[in-house]
């Protein structure tokens, strides 16, 4: 791991200047951007504006090609691999539910649980009271509680993405990275679904891709637009919304 | 292994498999050499060593099912750590000829001898000893197995690729074992034994302990099996299975577990080779024939992936079909046979005997329940009436 020796940075997650390329398109271009220890930041941008590369390069999935990308201020992120950042507490939600449709509810959760994850010790694992009560919590706060025994396939596509959820507050990470939660949810469970984010955030810092705008109005926390690549505007969702490149590029007149 | 380990392991079906095959194990051996020639329940020899070989393809089947039922590797050159195992007994057994071979030299196999060697190659070193032949029996195809892994799965090789990869691996062996100066007796294998630890290999006693002893080792093989899958390592496998860059973002380093149960595999495989090649009496290159690890997958297709007991089912189903059909007039369709149960299987049983006997029996229970749910809702029906009153 490269651990710098003084923290560069108060920032809970910075990257500055990275640039990605895939066989000559630019997914990435000179990318600069904060979250501080503790914040909700949701990301906005039209499709291709490079969100969900964003995260892959966060959680070590894609390497930029230049830039720096730290965790924690001290960490380097670009250098460590997807187990390792997962490891140090940066979980991710993709953007289709993807939860092990074949283990049932608990099961999903208990794999999430950020205990030991050598081969030896799941070999050997027992499980233990504290671990049991955690899914218990869990389960309470997604609303899973009476399915907790059902295949996770079999789940309506609101509760997979409320299970994906839940697996992250078993991984209890510094910071979650939410891609989409909201597609293809109800409007009731979108409304729960902020609510659930807004009490994660008590103790976690989290940054959110949605395009459901009213959704993202409801977090009601700083907003960024992405496109082609980097940064466009940032701000309050007025602030953003009301911008003239923002609405060109992306929300329309 | 802890005894909760045990506990949570042993279902009630893996209870009855354990109990199944421990009581043929004895009784198949027991009847062969108590019952008289004529008895109608006298199993002759040459079935005890049959039924012994179908057993060493249940455990090469177990193996093969712990990686692909569970672990979603599917391996199509499983069949070289089986031949690995096989050839380092088949070296043991070669050294314990000693000049009762053809040539009579005390040190050098006859097919040594026939070409002019002078001296033994250094890695034919140690095989004189049953219980450095019995280590290289796990470490051979373990080694190969770990190194194989380690290379592909850090690469990230999955899927159809490390399938293509595994067949190289073991059509490589194939070749590198028909050439004379490899050393392994080239196109005709090891073969012409005389005992295993003092034991004539064609005697009846002898075939009959190494009968019990494949039933024991399939026993064995099982119940670490069911070990690995009932633990919350199983979980992980099977996560690995259905969504593997999930379980890397939750931070399990998925290769690691690739490599801990595709050596355990290949281990497996290499015991159930070493047990097969005193029975069969021969060991040659032909084992290493792409298409016998294509069949084994078939087997386990057949029982049902992702089941254990239905592994090692298919394969003494198949193969004993395979047994009763090549010994008839039907003898040469065997293959379009085997093809045709594959697209069968594929077609009509995609879980398999056993897996299509297991949602079976789910779907039983669950109408079960909900009838009971019905009739209980019915009752409450009847009563709800009586409280809003």
């Amino acid at each position: 791991m490269n651990v710098m020796d003084t923290r560069a940075t108060s920032a809970m997650l910075y990257l500055d200047g990275v640039h990605v390329s895939f066989d000559g398109f630019h997914a990435i271009n000179n990318l600069s951007l904060t979250l501080a220890p503790g914040e909700m930041r949701a990301i906005i941008g039209p499709n291709g504006a490079g969100k969900t590369t964003m995260m892959d390069i966060i959680t070590g999935k894609t390497r930029p090609d230049q830039g720096t990308v730290l965790f924690d201020g001290t960490v380097d992120l670009t250098r460590l691999d997807e187990t390792r950042i997962a490891e140090l507490g940066i979980g991710r939600k993709f953007q289709k539910p993807t939860v092990f449709e074949s283990q049932t509810v608990q099961d999903n959760l208990l794999l999430a649980l950020n205990v030991d994850h050598s081969v030896r010790g799941t070999l050997f694992w027992r499980g233990s009271k504290a671990e049991s009560e955690r899914i218990d919590k869990v389960l309470e706060t997604i609303r899973l509680t009476d399915a907790r025994n059902r295949l996770a396939g079999s789940l309506s596509h609101g509760q997979k993405q409320w299970l994906e959820i839940g697996m992250l507050l078993a991984q209890d990470p510094k910071v979650l990275l939410v891609d989409e939660p909201v597609a293809g949810m109800t409007d009731v469970e979108t409304h729960l679904t902020a609510e659930l984010l807004k009490q994660i955030n008590k103790n976690h810092t989290i940054m959110v891709v949605e395009h459901d705008m009213t959704f993202v109005r409801e977090l009601g926390v700083k907003v960024t637009c992405l496109h082609e690549g980097s940064v466009l505007a940032e701000g309050s969702i007025d602030q953003v919304s009301s911008n003239e490149r923002v609405v060109e590029v992306y929300l329309g007149r | 292994m802890t005894p909760h380990i045990l506990t949570r392991s042993l279902d009630r079906a893996a209870a009855t498999f354990i109990l199944v095959v421990a009581t043929l194990g004895v009784l198949i051996p027991l009847s062969n050499l108590l019952l008289p020639q004529g008895s109608a329940l006298h199993v002759p020899t040459y079935l005890v060593a049959l039924w012994g070989k179908y057993v060493c393809y249940a455990i090469l089947a177990l193996s093969i099912d712990l990686i692909w039922g569970y672990c979603g590797i599917l391996s199509l050159g499983h069949g070289a750590f089986f031949a690995l195992g096989g050839y380092a007994m088949g070296m043991y057994l070669m050294r314990q000829i000693g000049s009762r071979g053809v040539y009579g030299n005390p040190v050098l196999p006859d097919f040594m001898v026939f070409l002019n060697w002078s001296k033994l190659p250094w890695y034919w070193y140690g095989f004189d000893h049953f219980a450095f032949a019995a280590l290289m029996v796990l470490l051979v195809p373990g080694l190969l197995a770990f190194c194989f892994g380690w290379l592909a799965f850090r690469s990230r090789v999955t899927g159809v690729y490390l399938s293509i990869i595994t067949q190289a691996m073991t059509y490589a062996l194939l070749l590198a074992f028909f050439r004379n100066d490899f050393g392994f007796g080239g196109n005709n294998g090891l073969t012409d034994f005389k005992d295993i630890l003092g034991f004539n290999v064609q005697a009846e006693g002898t075939r009959c302990a190494l009968f019990l002893l494949s039933c024991l080792a399939l026993i064995i093989a099982f119940m670490m099996c069911r070990a690995v899958v009932s633990s919350k390592l199983g979980k992980v496998l099977i996560a690995v299975r259905d969504a593997e860059s999930r379980t890397r973002f939750l931070g399990y380093r998925v290769e690691s577990y690739k490599l801990f149960v595709f050596t355990l595999s290949a281990c497996m495989a290499g015991v159930a080779g070493a047990l097969y090649v005193p029975q069969v009496g021969i060991i040659n290159p032909s084992e290493f024939a792409p298409g016998n690890s294509i069949e084994a997958v078939i087997w386990v297709a057949v029982g049902g992936r992702g089941t254990l007991v239905g592994a090692a089912l298919g394969a003494v189903v198949v193969n004993y079909a395979k047994t009763f059909f090549t010994s008839g007039p039907l003898a040469p369709y065997w293959l379009f046979m085997l093809g045709a149960l594959f697209i069968l299987v594929t077609l009509l049983l995609p879980k398999g005997i056993v897996g299509t006997f297991n949602s079976w029996r789910e779907n039983q229970r669950s109408t079960g329940i909900a009838a009971d749910e019905a009739s209980a809702a019915r009752e409450d029906g009847v009563r709800a009436p009586k409280m809003a009153e």
